[in-house]
């Protein structure tokens, strides 16, 4: 597979020897000539040096040809989005992964089409709240084009499901319950299993049903 | 009739003061406070300190109910991004941006952006003037 990975940070740097690694093709794009000069030193000729929001400088990169995955990985937003753009609906790259630097700039990128990204924050926080149980519903993974997410709830001895079979709920429009974890199994979830005090439940939900689904199982929030 | 303009350089402060005299409701944006003074004293117009990219900031520019917006700031991306957003986020019907690199002002402005490119007006007022200032050359066959 050939890829062009924008920015040449410890993001951009890392993916690449991995990438490498793996045996692919790959091409680097660094600005700054500080960073270009060390990346060299360790890519040689894979790393080119840039400004990857530049067309000319992507042409360089090979994206008419046009990759199967661009990385837009700089330390800047915009940049991003604009790689992003130009590589998808200037050259069809079928794949391009964005990099969202502040959280607060993830409604631009879901705005502007661009919709797989990753931001470290966002899941440093997923984690975070993975860990604190009484929160109740914790999205574990956010499916940005097919507008769902995977959650998991935590059943509690007074939610409202408790002693219902799954067929019995009203789930919201779209969801529907995967497994449940209990004394240390997991099990996939039947029409006919019963919702105990203590269950992990794993749910598949379409975006925004979050709290429906949690309203359905745990009742409303205290 | 109500203007936004963010980025409050040389060229954005002159876009507002220029809409503000024509008889428009002005608020000017920038994320430096000193930008004001580019505005002058007597700057009758509105002004918000923050960036554009930030929507509690595009609000309390009242970017809703703005009817066109300039976007100056003096980043070419960050002006193609904050300008996407006004048209497909706030539905703003006139919306210029500016950028300084003439092929990302081209690609944008074939997918329905109003792009201003200050380098490419350069380039043809200089090579115009050139021009029409010096004899053409005899070009030998």
């Amino acid at each position: 597979m050939y890829v062009v990975v924008a920015g040449g940070g410890k993001v951009g740097a890392n993916s690449t020897r991995t990438l490498l690694e793996m045996g692919h093709e790959v091409t680097l794009v660094e600005q700054r000539p500080d960073r270009f000069a060390r990346l060299e030193e360790e890519f040689g000729p894979v790393v080119m040096r840039g400004d990857a929001t530049e067309i000319s400088v992507l042409e360089r990169a090979g994206i008419a040809r046009p990759p199967e995955l661009l990385l837009a990985v700089t330390g800047d937003d915009e940049d991003n989005l604009v790689i992003s753009q130009i590589g998808k609906e200037g050259y069809g790259v079928p794949k391009a992964i964005a990099r969202v630097n502040d959280p607060r700039n993830q409604p631009h990128f879901d705005l502007l089409g661009i919709t797989q990204t990753v931001c470290a924050t966002t899941s440093i926080l997923g984690l975070v709240e993975h860990e604190v149980p009484e929160h109740g519903l914790v999205e574990l993974l956010t499916l940005q084009r097919e507008g769902l997410a995977i959650v998991e709830v935590q059943i509690e001895s007074h939610s409202p499901a408790v002693g219902t079979r799954v067929a019995g709920l009203s789930l919201p429009k779209g969801s529907r319950l995967i497994s449940v974890f209990r004394h240390g199994r997991t099990e996939l979830v039947e029409p006919g299993t019963v919702m105990r005090p203590g269950d992990q439940v794993l749910a598949v939900v379409p975006h925004g049903a979050g709290m429906d689904l949690r309203r359905v199982l745990l009742g409303a929030r205290k | 009739m109500k203007a936004v303009v963010i980025g409050c350089g040389r060229v954005g402060s002159a876009v507002a003061k220029g809409l503000l005299a024509a008889g428009w409701d002005v608020t000017a944006v920038d994320e430096n406070e000193d930008a004001l003074v580019r505005l002058g004293p007597s700057w009758k117009g509105g002004f918000v300190v923050g960036h554009g990219m930030d929507f509690t900031v595009l609000e309390r520019a009242a970017i809703a109910e703005a009817d066109a917006a300039v976007v100056s700031t003096n980043g070419d991306n960050t002006n193609l991004v904050i300008g996407q957003v006004l048209q497909k986020r706030y539905d703003i019907p006139c919306v210029v941006v500016r950028v300084l690199d003439p092929a990302r002002a081209e690609f944008y402005a074939i997918r329905g952006m109003r792009t201003v490119c200050p380098t490419e007006t350069a380039i043809s007022v200089l090579l115009e003037t050139v021009r029409e200032t010096t004899p053409v050359p005899e070009v030998a066959s």
